[in-house]
């Protein structure tokens, strides 16, 4: 209302500002991903100001180490969410992997070097089935990826219904092995794994027409198809890329874990959606980044490092935590929704 | 004569309840089939006793949990929390009557604890409903966070602990007979009645079918959308709380964090298998209440079967995808096109 007033007064400065690149003001679509941003350091601040010890690069590398899986199977998700979709799927793919991985190795005796291929194929055509039905037959993908989890958790306990532990010597290698960064940080392979994979994320999400479809898918499906968009291409492609980060998300949790077990990542799934969700991914699909996925997950993961620290609060606050955080993001990006619909 | 008969079939085919029915009728005679004592019931102990009467007790906490999740699904929603709600429930009934191990002492009066229970499983669907129609989030993630925060506060109520009840008259709730019948199944039937009736015989139902097709055009003839579909979360909140009460009263106990487990995506695939879409718009309570008795059926089968329970996820998982597919107008399409092309081909010849 008065920048309105104002316009016609200041017009050498609005002439100016239209001069600069546009990116210099801030743009308000950035807002949802600045909030993560800031409430991410905030709590590292108050931890590290709160607790001695706390303040030190191996925490906030272990951030990374511990939450590795996480980190690809939120790259899966966010992916999955800006196409306007949801895969429930992921936690009971890990689980497969795991016990596939384990069986295969152990009780076969398959060389790692053709059983992590091969997982890797079975979770990438897991989530092409799935994306198939969704796209062939308009399925729901709730209901198609709820089904799949379903599926994918029955799988591994037809398998075993006991956990398998690896004792391969690649498998304990790998997890052993850190990477030395500076002084007497390090990185497992698995984080190296994680950010490789969100470099390659944000690479295709930004600089392939395969990344530019999804977010056109989520923002009008109608529009991308009279686009000339290759809508159903993209739409399988969004639950096959699913299925094969869950995939490398379980070789990854194998490696953590050392055992296969139909258990193992109940509930991952919603973990993946809440880091999407605080990393500032509209639900409805076509608004997002996988920087904002990368910091929800550390941040879901900096509170558990918090109640760890602290050593006094019990493990449920986490779970109230995240909820709480969960409702203010979708209130602040509710808030913001509604206001951008009209033209400024 | 056969033309007539089976223009009677296939009309009675297209009637929504038919499919779902027929698959009742199927596993009910599977069961049978494996084993002759199924239809068995026999009056021992002062109850009726047999395994339909187990089927339908079982049932009771899931027949009452879809029954909410439909009118909720019916306006385009969905509630992801009722499992989260169903343990906060249970968990805060447990912590109130709960207490003494001498088994008729309670710490607060059990009217007092039951009211209390149903109250904050009252104000869970309330916040959910407050949340989708004023604030305007996605179901979806309007109940998530509920579900994700739920389990936490149950945790706090129980202390992280599994609370054991052993206030004897708790018990009744969910494992008392009344008239030879589990006391449960009153419940499930009052609570069916009441809503049935509200849907029938009131403009409720009709408003909340209009709200699911099109909510714009809802409101704009005159429909307080917003009103309706707080009411239908709240709804599927005590519908929750109920069965949280059945839950821990049948186990005697309460877990904050594995009562009510996987109770979300039972009760949505309930719905879906007693024929309301996930869509929105025509809802079938009947329906709901036959596609939870499916499910119960089916564990029962497999589990009496001899089949390993672990195979329990993998055929659940078969049958939603037969009954999505079959619910897909594009595959019926296809399937159709399969199925009449040799029929044409033999009638040529």
């Amino acid at each position: 209302m008065s920048t309105a007033l104002t316009q016609p007064l200041d017009a050498g400065a609005q002439s100016a500002r239209d001069a600069a690149p546009p990116h210099s003001r801030f743009n308000p679509k950035y807002l949802p991903l600045a909030a993560t941003i800031s409430l991410f350091v905030a709590m590292a601040t108050l931890g590290s100001v709160l607790y001695t010890g706390f303040f030190s690069a191996q925490v906030f590398l272990n951030l990374l180490i511990d939450n590795a899986f996480l980190i690809v199977v939120a790259v899966g998700m966010t992916f999955v969410i800006l196409s306007g979709g949801i895969d429930l799927s992921v936690g009971s793919v890990v689980a497969l992997t795991t016990m596939v991985s384990a069986t295969l190795v152990e009780h076969r005796g398959w060389s790692p070097g053709v059983v992590i291929p091969l997982v890797l194929l079975m979770g990438t055509a897991f989530g092409a089935l799935m994306g198939f039905l969704i796209e062939r037959f308009r399925l729901q993908p709730f209901i198609v990826t709820l089904a799949g989890m379903f599926l994918a958790r029955g799988l591994c306990y037809l398998i075993s219904i006991d956990s398998i532990s690896i004792t391969n010597e690649f498998y304990s290698e790998v997890s052993q092995l850190r990477i030395p960064l500076w002084a007497d940080a390090s990185l497992s392979i698995s984080a190296v794994i994680a950010i490789g994979v969100l470099l390659a994320a944000v690479f295709i999400a930004q600089c392939t027409p395969f990344g530019r479809a999804v977010y056109a898918l989520g923002g009008s499906e109608q529009s991308a198809l009279l686009m000339g968009l290759p809508v159903r291409a993209t739409l399988v492609g969004v639950y096959t890329l699913s299925g094969f980060c869950s995939a490398l998300a379980g070789v990854i949790f194998t490696f953590y874990m050392l055992s296969g077990y139909g258990l193992h990542a109940t509930g991952l799934e919603l973990d993946a959606i809440a880091a999407v969700v605080i990393g500032g991914t509209l639900l409805t699909g076509g608004v997002g980044y996988m920087a904002g996925t990368l910091f929800g997950v550390l941040m879901l993961g900096i509170i558990q490092t918090l109640i760890a620290f602290d050593g006094s609060l019990s493990s449920w606050w986490t779970r109230i935590v995240v909820g709480a955080l969960l409702f203010i993001f979708c209130l602040l990006q509710r808030l913001l929704t509604s206001r951008t619909p009209k033209p400024t | 004569m056969s033309d007539a008969s089976s223009s009677f079939l296939s009309a009675a085919l297209r009637h929504r309840l038919a499919w779902p029915l027929v698959t009742l009728a199927l596993l009910l005679a599977v069961n049978t089939a494996f084993n002759a004592s199924f239809l068995h019931i026999e009056w021992r102990d002062g109850h009726l006793y047999g395994s339909l009467i187990d089927i339908l007790n079982r049932a009771a906490p899931l027949v009452l949990v879809s029954l909410g999740m439909t009118l909720v699904i019916a306006t385009r929603g969905i509630d992801i929390s009722v499992g989260a709600v169903v343990a906060i429930a249970a968990a805060l009934v447990a912590w109130m009557v709960g207490g003494s191990v001498s088994g008729n002492v309670s710490r607060f009066p059990m009217p007092l604890a039951i009211g209390a229970a149903l109250g904050i499983a009252l104000l869970c669907g309330l916040w959910n409903g407050l949340l989708v129609a004023k604030v305007g989030m996605q179901p979806i993630i309007a109940t998530l966070i509920l579900m994700v925060a739920g389990r936490g506060i149950a945790q706090l109520i129980t202390g992280g602990q599994i609370i054991t009840i052993y206030y004897a008259p708790f018990f009744f709730l969910g494992g008392g007979y009344l008239l030879g019948l589990p006391f449960s199944l009153f419940i499930v039937a009052v609570v069916f009645a009441v809503l049935h009736l509200a849907v029938t015989r009131t403009a409720l139902g009709l408003f909340i079918q209009a709200v699911g097709i099109n909510p714009t055009a809802a409101r704009v003839a005159g429909v307080q959308a917003r009103r309706l579909i707080v009411g239908a979360y709240t709804c599927c909140g005590l519908c929750a709380g109920i069965a949280g009460l059945l839950i821990s009263s049948n186990v005697k106990s309460a877990d904050g964090n594995n009562a009510g487990q996987l109770l979300e995506l039972d009760a949505i695939l309930a719905v879906t298998l007693g024929g309301t879409a996930l869509t929105g718009g025509r809802f079938s309570l009947v329906g709901s209440v036959i596609g939870a008795l499916i499910i119960q059926t089916l564990t029962y089968a497999i589990y009496s079967l001899g089949v390993p329970p672990e195979i329990n996820l993998v055929v659940k998982a078969v049958v939603v995808f037969i009954v999505m597919l079959l619910q897909s107008p594009e595959f019926r399409a296809n399937v159709g096109m399969w199925v009449r092309r040799p029929v044409a081909r033999e009638l040529r010849s």
